[in-house]
């Protein structure tokens, strides 16, 4: 894929000569406020997601801080049950609808996808701009319920509590992940009709980088998954507001109902979370160590077969629901499967590095570190595929240290690897290299203190969701909290010297890693229109021969 | 207050073998994530950038790739049958189970023996004899969850789920409440109570009712005037209901359902919904009449009338 010839043939010579000052880029282009909020540029749109997502990342950090610190003792000390309760939502309903199902895809998958496919934009720039615009609507609908008073039903929304017995902001908030959705579902479809139809010449569907394809099956997610909590979001009005008997059985209703249709989006929404992941993770591996991924094909498939299985495993968040022993069976069958996709990934990763070419640069030092987590997160999932383990460790700490380690030991680590490699692209700078490792080990240690010591509280049997515990947890309580605030450090420095970086950071060149990819074959910043000439894509990705 | 445990008390005939389980996962984990990081170390160390050396670009390998395929999956479908033979046996108490009745409400656990005596946030069990649990909520989702027994199950409004257990160790063990249920879900927990069987059944006898919950449940259902319609005679307007739990019984329609307490309570609160071959549908609903313990005892006497001989 390196190679760059100029377009042949009689199109590409009609076009109007363009005098192209040598300086320009897609940031230098206009200043103004109203070009950036009325951007077509899938690059602009990009950073005006990685400003939200940052935002909501660190008002979800900020309430997972006062949880951590409420929890060092077993007394209830710094806060009362009712903000506990609503510190918990709001953390998880912040982080999970607006910033872990947003970030990889809105920030890098934005800026990314278009240009690794030699294309100049998305196919709908102004569905993608209308996209960021919901994703910010549905996170004030958010940030207004929390300010009027907050939601305390926790992220999953269970019914009958939340439609008829919480007395707090559930519409609002539900509503905030409702609009947000079709921020999802505009840039699924966005990725699918690009991938399909933009691809510039010579770009084989085998030729394409491996992000290109996790994005592919993660979009394929969104459009087909979301619409189905959108759903449920407007059923779980209809009996709350309007009263009508759907989950609450006091009014005939089912409320395991209620749950099947919330799993049955938000498992496949953990893999909207850790797909776009895998597919950063694929482009590191391969760039540190001046390597094609090793059975490139295998990784590309496993993605897709991720985000199918994805769709048939909902219930195995329901073994102890009252569920039908049967389904259960069944369900747990299935959650095995994901298991083998999953573990082909690893298993290519690691052969990757063999008899490469291994530099440890910050974005690497986050790539071999996701390994780690991502191996932890993925083998006590099938801890969790486990029936007979599940039932008693279902709605412990374990489930919370599992689903913490894939997504953020996975994909906040894979984010920040990511945001590293192709930082020095989407600014044209360079940050202090020495200070990106500091951060990158500080957060890989912060991380697993703060949540290691949770599966061990889990197998104790520390239910989540609790406020006040036995004595006997605090000792693992107070570690995690240790964790937890060098894990905050970890994650403070980036901002720093990323933003220093804009002024004070060296100049970057095109190509700073020496990387393969289209991506690198461009200015940094690109200009708007991505490439001068239209690329010819003549090799297959990572054709690296040194 | 700084003690270090790193495992759970273990008290339940289940837990161990759940145990064992958690054991072998652990086990072969272990080994997977020994043996990936050691390897992501060692190549990182060994191939790391110089600049004599140049990276040797392979392909793949479909061998090496059917080998992690196929030894992930065996290993898998070997955790998963264990898992689910686990799961089967949880899911089936044996047929001499003591039945003791929970409630679940915000934020507390009312518990009802067959014998009479009611406890709050405790509930104290046998050692050495299983004992099923038929529980229900009077509001939002609940989840019974006793972690050195290894075991939670769901509780649910308006259904009956049940769990069972056999506890070898005599001792006090938490309770927690494991489904968020609001305000106050982390202050819905308890203690179980695992004393010998002598001693057990002192403390039975020494409740205060004196009056089972069967016995209970008959007065209930003689103040109602149940037997004016369900009074046993071919004649009568409701069908029969000597020996009814636990047998199959005809619906209108030919539809067959399997007379359990979820049945017999929603066929109390919502009579029209599930009507009994050959009857009209004329019963009244005795929602909003009958509290959930009042159910249990109807279910509780109703559990005692079975035939005399022959089949139930």
């Amino acid at each position: 894929m390196t190679t760059i010839t100029t377009a042949e043939g009689d199109a590409a010579r009609d076009l109007p000569a363009v005098v192209v000052d040598p300086d320009e880029n897609y940031l230098n282009t206009s200043y103004t406020v109203k070009s950036w909020l009325l951007t077509h540029d899938h690059k602009r749109v990009a950073i005006l997601y990685l400003l939200g997502i940052t935002l909501f990342f660190f008002l979800g950090g900020a309430a997972a801080v006062l949880m951590r610190l409420e929890l060092l003792t077993p007394q209830a000390d710094l806060t009362s049950h009712e903000t506990y309760n609503k510190l918990f939502t709001l953390h998880g309903v912040i982080m999970v609808f607006f910033f872990i199902i947003p970030a990889v895809p809105g920030v890098l998958g934005n800026f990314l996808l278009p240009i690794m496919l030699g294309a100049r934009d998305v196919a709908f720039p102004r569905l993608n701009l209308l996209g960021w615009y919901l994703f910010m609507i549905g996170g004030c609908f958010a940030i207004a319920a929390m300010v009027a008073g907050g939601v305390d039903t926790g992220w999953t929304f269970y019914t009958p509590y939340s439609t008829t017995y919480s007395n707090t902001h559930v519409i609002a908030t539900a509503l905030g992940a409702f609009i947000s959705g079709f921020a999802s579902v505009l840039t699924g479809l966005n990725f699918l009709v690009t991938t399909h139809r933009m691809r510039a010449p010579g770009m084989k569907w085998f030729r394409m980088p491996l992000f290109v394809w996790s994005m592919y099956g993660t979009a394929i997610i969104m459009v087909l998954g979301t619409p189905v909590i959108s759903i449920t979001i407007l059923l779980l009005a209809a009996e709350r507001v309007l009263g009508l008997g759907i989950f609450d059985p006091a009014r005939g209703g089912d409320p395991v109902l209620f749950q099947h249709l919330f799993w049955f989006y938000s498992h496949p929404a953990v893999y909207i979370m850790i797909l776009p992941a895998m597919g950063i993770i694929s482009e590191l591996l391969a760039a540190f160590s001046r390597k094609r991924i090793f059975g490139y094909g295998f990784v590309a498939f496993s993605s897709l077969s991720i985000a199918f299985l994805g769709f048939l495993v909902w219930g195995h968040h329901m073994f102890v629901s009252s569920q039908s022993v049967y389904a259960g069976l069944i369900f747990s069958l299935l959650s095995f499967f994901v298991a083998i996709p999953s573990a082909i990934k690893v298993f290519n990763w690691t052969a990757t590095l063999y008899k490469g070419s291994i530099s440890y640069d910050a974005p690497m030092l986050y790539a071999l570190g996701f390994i780690g987590l991502f191996l932890i997160g993925g083998l006590t999932g099938v801890f969790l595929s486990t029936l007979g383990i599940d039932v008693h460790v279902h709605d412990t700490y374990f489930v919370v240290a599992h689903f913490h380690y894939i997504a953020v030991g996975g994909t906040v680590m894979a984010f920040l690897g990511g945001l590293h490699y192709w930082w020095p692209k989407i600014t044209g700078r360079l940050y202090p290299e020495v200070w990106a490792r500091v951060a990158a080990l500080t957060v890989y240690l912060g991380f697993n203190l703060t949540f290691f010591p949770q599966f061990i509280l889990g197998y104790m049997g520390m239910p989540r969701r609790y406020h006040v515990y036995p004595p006997e947890f605090q000792v693992l309580h107070v570690l995690s909290t240790a964790g937890a605030s060098i894990l905050g450090a970890g994650y403070l420095i980036p901002m720093v010297y990323f933003i220093w970086s804009l002024w004070y950071g060296k100049k970057a060149g095109p190509n700073p890693w020496n990387a393969k990819g289209l991506e690198w074959q461009t200015k940094s910043p690109p200009i708007t229109r991505n490439f001068e000439e239209t690329p010819i894509v003549t090799e297959e990705a990572y054709a690296y021969a040194d | 207050m700084w003690e270090l445990q790193l495992h759970p008390e273990s008290a339940s005939k289940i837990a161990s073998s759940v145990d064992s389980l958690f054991l072998f996962l652990l086990v072969v984990s272990a080994f997977f994530t020994v043996l990936i990081v050691t390897l992501v170390i060692v190549f990182a160390i060994k191939y790391r950038r110089r600049p004599e050396r140049k990276s040797v670009q392979i392909r793949g390998d479909l061998r090496l790739e059917i080998l992690w395929t196929v030894i992930p999956l065996i290993l898998s479908m070997v955790m998963f049958g264990w898992g689910a033979k686990l799961y089967m046996i949880q899911a089936r108490a044996p047929a001499d189970a003591e039945e003791v009745y929970v409630v679940g409400k915000q934020w507390m656990w009312k518990i009802q023996h067959l014998n009479g005596p009611r406890e709050i946030n405790e509930l104290h069990v046998p050692v050495g004899r299983p004992v099923r649990l038929i529980m229900t909520s009077e509001d939002v989702i609940h989840d019974f969850y006793v972690p050195a027994f290894r075991t939670k199950m769901d509780v649910l409004p308006d259904t009956y789920t049940s769990m069972w257990f056999q506890a070898t160790k005599t001792g006090r063990y938490h309770l927690f409440c494991a489904e968020y249920c609001g305000t106050g879900h982390s202050t819905m927990i308890g203690h179980v109570i695992v004393m010998e069987p002598h001693e057990y059944e002192d403390w039975l006898s020494g409740g205060v009712s004196g009056q089972s919950l069967a016995e209970a449940g008959e007065k209930l259902f003689t103040r109602l005037a149940c037997h004016t319609c369900h009074g046993g005679k071919p004649t009568d307007r409701g069908p029969p209901l000597t020996g009814l739990v636990g047998s199959t019984v005809r619906l209108t329609g030919g539809r067959t359902v399997k007379a359990n307490e979820t049945y017999i309570r929603e066929s109390i609160l919502e009579p029209k919904k599930k009507v009994v071959e050959g009857y009209e549908p004329i019963m009244p609903t005795y929602k909003g009449q009958l509290s959930e313990e009042d159910l249990i005892k109807i279910i509780a006497y109703l559990k005692t009338k079975t035939k005399p001989e022959g089949k139930r």
